[in-house]
């Protein structure tokens, strides 16, 4: 029909189903030309599976899609891509081996009867690479670049393909502040070129500054839209939810009790020139921000014991401690939930109730042999407390969602009863009700008396939940924050190696 | 299992005769128990490719020391099995603390234990228990009861008598069931062969378990080498233990170890190794060629782990499908609450 016309993509009444769960119950999307779209919801709430179905990756059961006004249908990646549809994964798919170049056009590469044009396909990666705004040689390896750039990268090889709509699936998530600033310029330039994008990100924040209209699903159908002027927080939840979210953030005052750690001049074998002091007490959530590669993950590790350090003090409840591995820290009554949850928080293969109970078995060992009972008491209180979405204990850890995976870590440690608790990016790709489920956790531990440190890259998240805050820069702390003294502002200013004004 | 032993015990019925059995639950026992040793390594991700020359060099060694310096024997069990744990000792070090990949040092073990065997002995064979027409056996009589101990037979009622080793496998075998499934450190190795670097973060001595797999992998290799000294009576430097790594290896396959580490069951191990060892019988029994042999043994294996990944395949759908019927589930009740309220 007509008003088909001037739009880049549309899709009607699509329907995804699998075994046992609707996925997909008919929804609808418009996409006009070089315009940045959100897409929005909790997750299950069918953004992925859209997703999917939009690059390729998976049939739909039924629905229409148009290009450009005329109806088109595609059966795979290749077919996707050849309408002009590119995905950027959420996790990157980047050889890392390999060269720039090498990657851009992977399976494409410029040349004749098997060997490849090198001048050509250099010359051809560097001018997709200046897109993006990447002013690289096409001859860097890959794996060298930091997160951010690579995920450019990726960007530049859709649009090598082409590419006339990119779907992002939360593609800030493991990039810092300036690095999303850059990305949003590169999104910004790319619209104004008439490429399009839909943009899926539970950072409601970026999806405000970024985007021209958002489109919310939930529970796989439409949950409604906001044009550019009715974008704001509280819209956003509304329609996400269905409800009204009252308070994001509940803190309550803490009166902070005696300090449970204490680093004195420590030095990360990641950064050696660099002594590190900070300091944190029972009952405290204090928060460590900064930019991607300022040291903050390499902190947590040494104080745990995973990377020990190779000088300063470290004491915990006043008396003197070296871990030389996370065992060590563990009988100290540390814990950390790690940024990579998948590698480093959790045996994927093994169940939810293997995994609550991992630290906890040589406290509740019985001569060496496993208490059973104690095992299922343990994982079930698990469960219980972090509400851990699972169909039993028995469920192997990998099926489950990454909020409910967290959740595992979380209620693993707790099991401990830890003294001092880290947190790596806890809320990374976690959708809202969970976010908001682990941010009550933090604040009920905190009553408890544990104290808390966490590590992320969510300003919001930072300013929400801390009651002091250290910033790290290039491996050393560039100012530590007193409640009076938070904002995003202060914050930006030390994490980009500033001074806060006097 | 069964199976095999049916398809076999109809196609020839002197494979049902005492003196068969006998002979199968036997070599079984022997090989049985390099696999459960060799299990262990498995499981935590690792291989052992040395044990082979391990029981050579072991059986050379006792011998050595029985015949030629005419030690007291249980003292030369003794020494021998303290070099068994020795080695393993060496292995785990080398792999944990020196970060050597698993496949290279072990291969360089099987080399070098494999030449001391030759070294010691200068290529003679030679064996713990006295042949016909051995003169200066000291310690005669406990050698003698030893040999009994290790590979006599223990009549069970009138018609089958039981190999001395199959009890030994029995208890090795429990044993070594216990301790992965019940034990800490049992849980321990599951969990650092299927993520090492999960296994770390949570606290546990992953480097400590490793050393710990490597020795128990050796000392079991020990034992099968005594059991085969005394089972062969007379062992050659260069070659026994050949290829028995191979065996014990695909046994543990067969039985569930994958390579990649973090499964397998001793149970399994056991099984696998009976089954290979009624292939090789019923091979010759049927009359196959036996330089078939490997190659049908080779293509046992390949089914059963075929058949093993088709299985945790179906059983990774069904719980794909469980948690999506949850999430169905929760949306719904959600929905309904809305709609309440």
């Amino acid at each position: 029909m007509s008003d088909a016309q001037g739009l880049l993509l549309e899709v009607r009444e699509l329907k995804k189903s699998f075994p046992g769960v609707l996925a997909l119950k008919g929804v609808s999307l418009t996409l006009g030309k070089g315009e940045v779209i959100s897409l929005i919801g909790e997750n299950g709430a069918g953004k992925s599976t859209l997703m999917k179905i939009l690059a390729g990756v998976q049939p739909s059961d039924s629905g229409d899609y148009f290009i450009d006004g005329k109806q088109v249908d595609f059966k795979n990646v290749r077919e996707a891509m050849d309408l002009g549809i590119a995905l950027i994964h959420q996790e990157l798919n980047l050889a890392s081996n390999l060269d720039l170049a090498s990657n851009i056009f992977l399976g494409r590469e410029p040349g004749k009867k098997g060997f490849i044009h090198e001048e050509k396909l250099h010359a051809e990666a560097t001018r997709h690479l200046k897109r993006v705004g990447l002013d690289l040689p096409s001859d860097t390896i890959a794996g060298s670049l930091p997160i951010g750039k690579q995920q450019l990268v990726e960007i530049a090889k859709a649009l090598s393909c082409d590419a006339r709509v990119l779907i992002m699936d939360e593609p800030t998530s493991s990039l810092s502040q300036k690095e999303t600033e850059t990305l949003f310029e590169v999104v910004k330039g790319l619209r104004d070129e008439g490429i399009s994008v839909i943009y899926i990100s539970h950072r409601l924040g970026e999806v405000k500054e970024l985007s021209d209209r958002v489109t919310v699903f939930r529970d796989g159908e439409n949950a409604g839209d906001l044009a550019k002027d009715e974008i704001n927080h509280d819209n956003m939840v509304r329609l996400m939810v269905g409800r009204e979210l009252s308070e994001f953030y509940d803190r309550d005052i803490h009166q902070a009790g005696d300090c449970v750690l204490k680093a004195v001049d420590l030095v990360s074998p990641a950064y050696p020139e660099i002594p590190v002091s900070i300091e944190v007490r029972a009952g405290e959530i204090v928060g460590i921000a900064g930019l991607v590669g300022a040291g903050r993950t390499e902190l947590l590790q040494t104080i745990f014991g995973v990377t020990p350090s190779l000088g300063g003090k470290l004491e915990i409840q006043g008396e003197s401690f070296s871990p030389s591995s996370p065992a060590d820290g563990v009988h100290a009554g540390l814990a950390l939930a790690p940024e990579d949850r998948k590698q480093h928080g959790l045996v994927l293969p093994m169940t939810v109730r293997e995994n609550s109970s991992l630290p906890s078995l040589e406290r509740d060992q019985k001569m060496g042999f496993l208490d059973h009972a104690k095992e299922k008491v343990i994982a079930d209180e698990a469960v219980e407390q972090m509400k851990i979405k699972t169909p039993s204990i028995e469920q192997a850890a990998r099926f489950l969602s990454g909020g409910n995976q967290q959740k595992i870590v979380l209620g693993k440690w707790l099991a401990m009863k830890p003294k001092l608790l880290m947190l790596d990016e806890p809320t990374r790709g976690i959708d809202i009700g969970a976010k908001r489920e682990i941010y009550k956790l933090m604040e009920k531990l905190a009553g408890k008396g544990i104290a808390i440190l966490f590590v992320s890259s969510e300003m919001e998240e930072v300013l929400g939940m801390a009651d002091r805050v250290y910033v790290m820069h290039e491996g050393k702390i560039s100012g530590e924050l007193q409640p009076n003294q938070m904002s995003e502002e202060s914050i930006m200013q030390l994490a980009t190696g500033g001074s806060l004004a006097a | 299992m069964v199976a095999v032993f049916a398809i076999t015990a109809i196609a020839d019925p002197n494979f049902l005769s005492a003196y068969n059995m006998q002979n199968t639950v036997k070599w079984s026992s022997l090989y049985g128990v390099m696999s459960i040793g060799v299990a262990f390594v498995i499981i935590t991700g690792g291989i052992d490719l040395s044990i082979g020359s391990v029981v050579g060099l072991v059986a050379v060694v006792l011998s050595f020391f029985t015949k030629i310096q005419g030690l007291d024997p249980i003292l030369a069990i003794g020494l021998t099995l303290l070099m068994s744990v020795v080695i393993g000792l060496v292995h785990g070090l080398l792999i944990t603390k020196a970060k050597l990949q698993p496949f290279v040092v072990t291969l360089c073990g099987l080399l070098i234990y494999r030449s001391l065997s030759r070294w010691l002995t200068d290529n003679q064979s030679l064996g713990p228990v006295p042949l016909e027409g051995d003169l200066g056996f000291e310690n005669l009589e406990r050698i003698l009861t030893l040999d009994f101990i290790f590979s006599g037979q223990i009549a069970i009622g009138s018609f089958f008598k039981l190999p001395t080793p199959a009890i030994f496998l029995l208890v090795l075998a429990l044993a070594a069931a216990v301790f992965l499934r019940k034990t800490i450190w049992g849980r321990y190795l599951y969990a650092l062969g299927n993520n090492e670097e999960g296994a770390r973060y949570s606290g546990i001595d992953t480097d400590r378990m490793k050393i710990i797999a490597y020795v128990l992998c050796s000392f079991f290799a020990g034992i099968a080498g005594i059991l085969f000294a005394f089972e062969l009576g007379s062992v050659q430097p260069a070659q026994t233990g050949e290829f028995y790594e191979l065996f014990a290896i695909a046994a543990a396959v067969l039985g569930g170890c994958s390579l990649r580490g973090g499964e397998g069951s001793i149970l399994g191990v056991i099984i696998a190794a009976a089954v290979i060892r009624i292939i090789f019988n019923s091979i010759n029994m049927v009359g196959i060629s036996t330089h078939l042999e490997f190659g049908i043994l080779g293509l046992v294996i390949l089914l059963g782990v075929i058949g093993d990944e088709i299985l945790k395949k179906k059983m990774a759908e069904r719980q794909v499908a469980a948690s999506e019927r949850l999430a169905a589930e929760l949306s719904e009740k959600s929905k309904n609450n809305q709609a309440l309220e």
